[in-house]
């Protein structure tokens, strides 16, 4: 999908970021950020399973792989504005934060919430990533096929 | 036929406080913390987490401990408390084209595109023990390269492109889901790769190669093995959209295997395909080849008789749960049923004798 049509894609962007990044990262930043604001819980914390599944010879047709454990919630703030986290793993304040990062994604709080949240998650995975890679790219090889005399 | 006992039940109790102190183990040695086997023992964390078909590397460290170490009973563990969850729902296929590698190799092409990255691997070790792990002693960082990230295509879609391999039809067919029926046969082929990327990879191994040694004559090559990072999407009704949800690691094994065609059909290649949880690149090999060697009939191949070729006996003792159930569940007092059989012989016994006897009267 075309990421510049998808009117989503700054929703799912910090939805998916949320989800991936660990539980006592989000945990350590949602209370840096010192925001409290009035809510309801919608949907109480949930932990449950999702089936993942993958494709038959990686392009096919799709088969159950197993499956993860997923925890979600959902909040109301008082302005009306509706959250959704849903995390992997088993942390039930992991989703909750995650609702609520995402309800005040969608108000006037985003900036702040952005700058001091979202970044630091967002700079913190790709600096893992980019650490991987890198020792991945030290153990990349070039085989040579030796040319047995024979002739 | 089951007969219930009654009593015992302190000695029961007794017993599991015995586990519980057992499992601590020698009190002056420090206790072990989940996290340390989650962090160091993470291969044998995969393992649960494939065969217990729940990737949660936290819960199956727990399990390891709780277990002793029985990567078994720990799977057993597993797969008991995955039923306790609620089903969010199923994901959109992982597409693995996208996977961050930590190593992806080609038996096939030395020249893949991406390159071949060897990652954190056993192999080219000399396998010796060593003995500075024994003693105190911190690991320095590894060392690192440049990188420039270049696409790691799947090495198949290269001789997709010539047509030089069977292809592999897609669908938008939900998968038939072996957790939620009763696994039945014949099996769809969506059933048994759910089936072996779970099944013991004891058995798997052995299967995969009683095929090499010529038990179904179907020659691999491993053209792609690649494990890393994938994110996991699924749709979310009340968003009305797909988010990621997590992030997995996967091991993905692509296999090439010798021909089909006939007068009419162009020779091509068939494949084989392994996908497991974790980093567990003997366990998909494994797959792959018997996923090879199930395949015979689609592939209008000739039954060779090879165990590995029979749906029924791979699906069916596969699984390592179902088996060790059956299996330990004769341990479990059975005392009616052998009353019975006691009386059974001593009445044949008692017959024979009197046969005997009357003979030796006349």
């Amino acid at each position: 999908m075309n990421v510049m049509s998808d009117p989503n894609a700054a929703r799912k962007g910090w939805l998916g970021l949320l989800a991936k990044s660990p539980a006592t990262d989000v945990a350590r930043l949602w209370t840096g950020l010192d925001i409290a604001p009035a809510h309801t819980v919608l949907r109480a914390p949930e932990i449950g399973g999702v089936m993942v599944r993958g494709k038959a010879g990686a392009v096919g047709a799709a088969f159950n792989l197993g499956e993860m454990t997923v925890t979600r919630a959902s909040v109301k703030l008082s302005d009306g504005t509706v959250g959704h986290g849903y995390v992997q793993g088993r942390g039930k304040d992991h989703a909750l934060q995650a609702a609520l990062v995402d309800a005040l994604m969608q108000t006037d709080a985003a900036g702040a919430v952005e700058t001091r949240l979202l970044t630091p998650l967002r700079t913190a995975m790709m600096q893992a990533k980019a650490d991987r890679a890198a020792k991945a790219a030290a153990t990349k090889v070039d085989f040579f096929t030796m040319v047995r005399g024979e002739d | 036929m089951y007969v219930a006992v009654k009593g015992g039940e302190r000695a029961i109790d007794n017993a599991h406080a015995w586990l519980a102190e057992e499992r601590r183990g020698d009190r002056s040695v420090a206790e072990l913390g989940v996290a340390q086997i989650r962090e160091q023992l993470a291969l044998a964390v995969n393992r649960v987490m494939a065969e217990g078909s729940l990737y949660d590397p936290d819960l199956a460290a727990l399990a390891i401990k709780q277990a002793r170490g029985d990567l078994i009973e720990a799977i057993f563990l597993i797969r008991a408390y995955r039923t306790t969850l609620p089903r969010f729902g199923g994901s959109i296929p992982i597409e693995t084209e996208d996977m961050t590698c930590d190593r992806r190799v080609s038996a096939t092409f030395k020249d893949a595109p991406g390159g071949q990255v060897l990652g954190p691997t056993f192999d080219y070790t000399h396998r010796l023990l060593d003995f500075k792990l024994a003693a105190e002693g911190d690991v320095g960082p590894a060392p690192v390269g440049d990188t420039a990230t270049v696409p790691t295509p799947h090495i198949m879609s290269f001789l997709d492109r010539e047509g030089l391999i069977q292809s592999e039809p897609a669908s938008d067919e939900t998968p038939a889901d072996l957790t939620r029926a009763p696994l039945e046969l014949p099996a769809g082929r969506a059933l048994r790769l759910q089936s072996l990327t779970r099944a013991d990879e004891g058995f798997i191994l052995g299967m995969a190669y009683s095929t090499q040694r010529g038990y179904a004559r179907n020659h691999a090559f491993v053209a792609e093995l690649r494990i890393g990072a994938v994110a996991v999407e699924m749709d979310i009704p009340e968003l009305g959209f797909a988010i990621e949800i997590g992030e997995i690691t996967v091991t993905e094994c692509e296999t090439v295997n010798q021909f089909t065609g006939s007068r009419t059909e162009p020779a091509q290649f068939t494949r084989g395909y392994g996908l497991v949880f974790g980093m567990t690149e003997r366990k998909a090999i494994s797959m792959a080849l018997v996923d090879r060697a199930l395949r015979w009939k689609e592939l209008g191949e000739d039954d060779l008789g090879a165990p590995a070729q029979d749906e029924e006996f791979v699906l069916y003792h596969s699984d390592n749960i179902q088996a060790t159930g059956f299996l330990e569940h004769i341990k479990l007092p059975h005392y009616v049923d052998f009353q019975s059989e006691l009386e059974l012989i001593r009445k044949l016994r008692r017959e024979a004798h009197a046969n005997i006897a009357q003979e030796a009267a006349e």
